[in-house]
């Protein structure tokens, strides 16, 4: 199953993509804040710049019996000239007349108070200027006079630091969303993360382990644990009750078998007549077959059920091999079998032990089923390269011509072996416990006589 | 040898116990865990024939509580179970060994003469015949100051002759209880044992005699 296809969006992915949303609105109103208030700051120090300049040549207004004298201090523009080198013009009315300055400079649509400048910004041939308003009454021959002084600049300068600041407010927001989404991606990992290790914990088990699960989960996930838990235990439990039932199924099919087997037995001893004989030999060959088939038919189920996710081990093959032969020891030593074992020691290998067990089983069984008396049957192990080799060799009738593909399909069997019990799964199942674990299994007649067979895994 | 058979089956337990009285053994039947334990605190047994799922509780239960009581009694498990898994859990359980229902006998008897002789059992099962001393256990003859060693079918052979010494057996009879019954060998494939056994006993007063068509008997000369 492709796990692709099941997925359904990504919590993480929707995590990040939320944070890094808020982020982004975040970035956006961190550079809208820092541009404008650095905006204003710097309107506000120019304002105060310009409406200190018209103070100054407020400040400067004389009076004699004519009129006004307008005397500019030069300081009035020199400390505009501290800002930029932006253009500066003034203009100065007295009584709604321009005394001095550019008439057409515009004036402010309400009219300064005496003691406060108000700013405003105009078009002055069409450049942008930011203007100071001041109003002073000067009293002339005792009648007061009210004059209006504008000092304006242009705003290349203000410009300038507009975009400086704006450059500076665009980094700040960049850089900030850049660290949050860094920060918002690692969050979202450090959430997301007790769901892959939950997932490893799954993933990592043998294919047989169905043990609760008992990593601790954060409080979100264990809803999520507590449904697995459950039903990996009424896994455990379908699968307890269908052991249980294969074992009762086969003593209360077993049993019985061996009634009748073992009153054949005890009715050959005392059998007086050759067909007598025949016909009770004929029985225990028969309860023998269906005991063997059955038997290998459960093997043969177990490989199924085994080959699609192995239960890899670590173990030495040639204990292995030693319990097969201990196993099938009695069965040799009442054909007067040897059983030569040729093996290298301490050849720790990867693999299915019960698999290669069955494998091995079925070997060495077929081995010692074709064997004649007092023959030998050889067992070896050795290494080759990465795989363990494994040869059984026997001194028996061989293959009668037949290849090997034909002997491996289920339940086909040799031309020249109808006298012996079997089932025709056995070579079945050492192709199929090969395949699983990427290996090769060969049989061929030995030249001279006998079957080799040689697994490597 | 005398057997303990812990068997539920009444008919399987009674077949056992006539087969393996067929030849010469000494069989007590229990039908539960109960009954089990009660005979081993009487007698010795020279082994246990154990099924494994008994009507008062598992036969494994049995074989620990033996393992702990440091019984040296060896037991065979009879399984009805044979899958390999199955098998490595038996013999991983403290049992010297198992078969599987339905079992052959011949299979059975060198099962447990093989666990015997790992156990390190005593030669007190010597047959004293015609000048030789026959060990089924350790498979081997004394003639003389000379012991030596028999194979499977020569030791089988012999112990079936010896159970009862004069008396004719037939060669049918000796096929069917020399070879397995997946075989199928002529009656002639005994003469070859007949001629290795009469090798091997060579020197004492047995005396092993073809009687033409008919078959073969051991006698004391």
């Amino acid at each position: 199953m492709n796990s692709k296809s099941l997925a359904s969006g990504s919590l993480g992915r929707r995590l990040l993509l939320q944070l890094l949303v808020v982020a982004a609105i975040l970035s956006a109103l961190l550079y809208l804040a820092v541009r404008s208030v650095a905006n204003q700051a710097a309107e506000a120090s120019h304002d105060n710049i310009l409406g200190a300049s018209a103070t100054a040549i407020a400040e400067q207004l004389g009076t004699n019996t004519e009129g006004i004298i307008i005397d500019i201090p030069y300081s009035a523009f020199s400390m505009l000239g501290a800002i930029s080198d932006d253009r500066v013009f003034y203009r100065i009315d007295t009584d709604g007349e321009t005394a001095t300055g550019y008439e057409d400079l515009s004036r402010p649509n309400t009219l300064p108070t005496a003691d406060k400048p108000i700013y405003y910004s105009t078009d002055f041939r069409n450049t942008k200027v930011r203007v100071a308003a001041r109003s002073r009454v000067i009293p002339v021959n005792n009648k007061p006079v009210n004059v209006l002084i504008l000092v304006a600049q242009t705003q290349r300068g203000q410009d300038a630091i507009t975009a400086k600041v704006a450059n500076t407010a665009a980094a700040l927001g960049i850089g900030f969303f850049l660290v949050a989404g860094a920060l918002s991606w690692l969050a979202t990992r450090s959430t997301v993360k007790p769901l892959y290790n939950v997932a490893n914990a799954i993933g990592r088990r043998g294919a047989h382990d169905l043990r609760p699960l008992q990593s601790p989960v954060p409080l979100e996930l264990t809803p999520l644990l507590t449904a697995l838990n459950e039903f990996i235990a009424r896994l455990r439990g379908a699968l307890n009750r269908t052991e249980t039932f294969m074992a009762e199924a086969a003593h209360h099919v077993r049993t019985p078998l061996a009634t009748v087997r073992t009153q054949a037995e005890i009715a050959l001893r005392q059998a007086e007549t050759d067909a007598s004989r025949k016909t009770l030999r004929t029985v225990i060959r028969a309860v023998d077959e269906s005991s063997r088939s059955a038997s290998q038919l459960l093997d043969h189920a177990m490989i199924s059920y085994r080959s699609d996710q192995l239960t890899l081990d670590t173990f030495d093959y040639s204990d292995l091999v030693q319990d097969v032969i201990r196993a099938l020891g009695a069965t040799a030593e009442l054909k007067d079998l040897a059983i030569v074992s040729e093996l290298e020691q301490n050849l720790e290998f990867i693999g299915d032990r019960v698999l290669i067990e069955i494998a091995l089983h079925n070997l060495l069984d077929n081995a010692i089923k074709y064997s004649p008396f007092d023959s030998t049957v050889t067992i070896i192990l050795r290494k080759n390269g990465e795989r363990a080799v494994f040869i059984v060799k026997d001194e028996g009738r061989g293959l009668a011509g037949a290849n090997q593909s034909a002997l491996s399909e289920r339940f086909k069997r040799g031309d020249n072996v109808n006298d012996i019990v079997g089932s025709g799964l056995g070579l079945t199942m050492v192709e199929a416990i090969a395949d699983a674990h990427k290996g090769a299994f060969t049989i061929q007649q030995i030249s001279g006589g006998g079957t080799c067979a040689t697994l490597s895994l | 040898m005398r057997f303990l058979l812990v068997e539920d089956n009444a008919d399987l337990a009674l077949s056992v116990s006539e087969r393996l009285q067929l030849d010469g053994h000494a069989v007590d039947v229990a039908s539960n865990l109960e009954q089990a334990e009660f005979c081993i605190s009487g007698i010795t047994y020279d082994l246990i024939l154990l099924d494994i799922m008994l009507p008062d509780g598992n036969g494994q239960d049995f074989l620990n509580s033996q393992r702990r009581t440091n019984s040296s009694t060896p037991v065979i498990i009879m399984t009805a179970q044979n899958s390999v898994s199955d098998r490595v859990a038996l013999l991983d359980s403290g049992a010297d060994d198992y078969v599987t229902k339905p079992f052959d006998f011949a299979e059975l008897e060198a099962r447990c003469r093989a666990v015997l002789r790992r156990r390190g059992g005593s030669a007190q099962n010597t047959i004293a015949f015609g000048g030789m001393r026959f060990d089924p256990l350790a498979a081997t003859i004394c003639v003389g100051d000379q012991t030596r060693t028999l194979r499977n079918r020569e030791l089988r052979l012999l112990e079936i002759l010896l159970s009862s010494p004069e008396r004719l057996f037939s060669k049918a009879h000796l096929v069917d209880r020399l070879f397995s019954y997946s075989e199928d060998p002529s009656e002639n494939a005994i003469e070859v044992y007949v001629g290795r056994l009469r090798k091997k006993i060579e020197g004492s007063n047995a005396r092993i005699e073809t009687v033409r068509g008919v078959g073969y008997r051991i006698l004391s000369e």
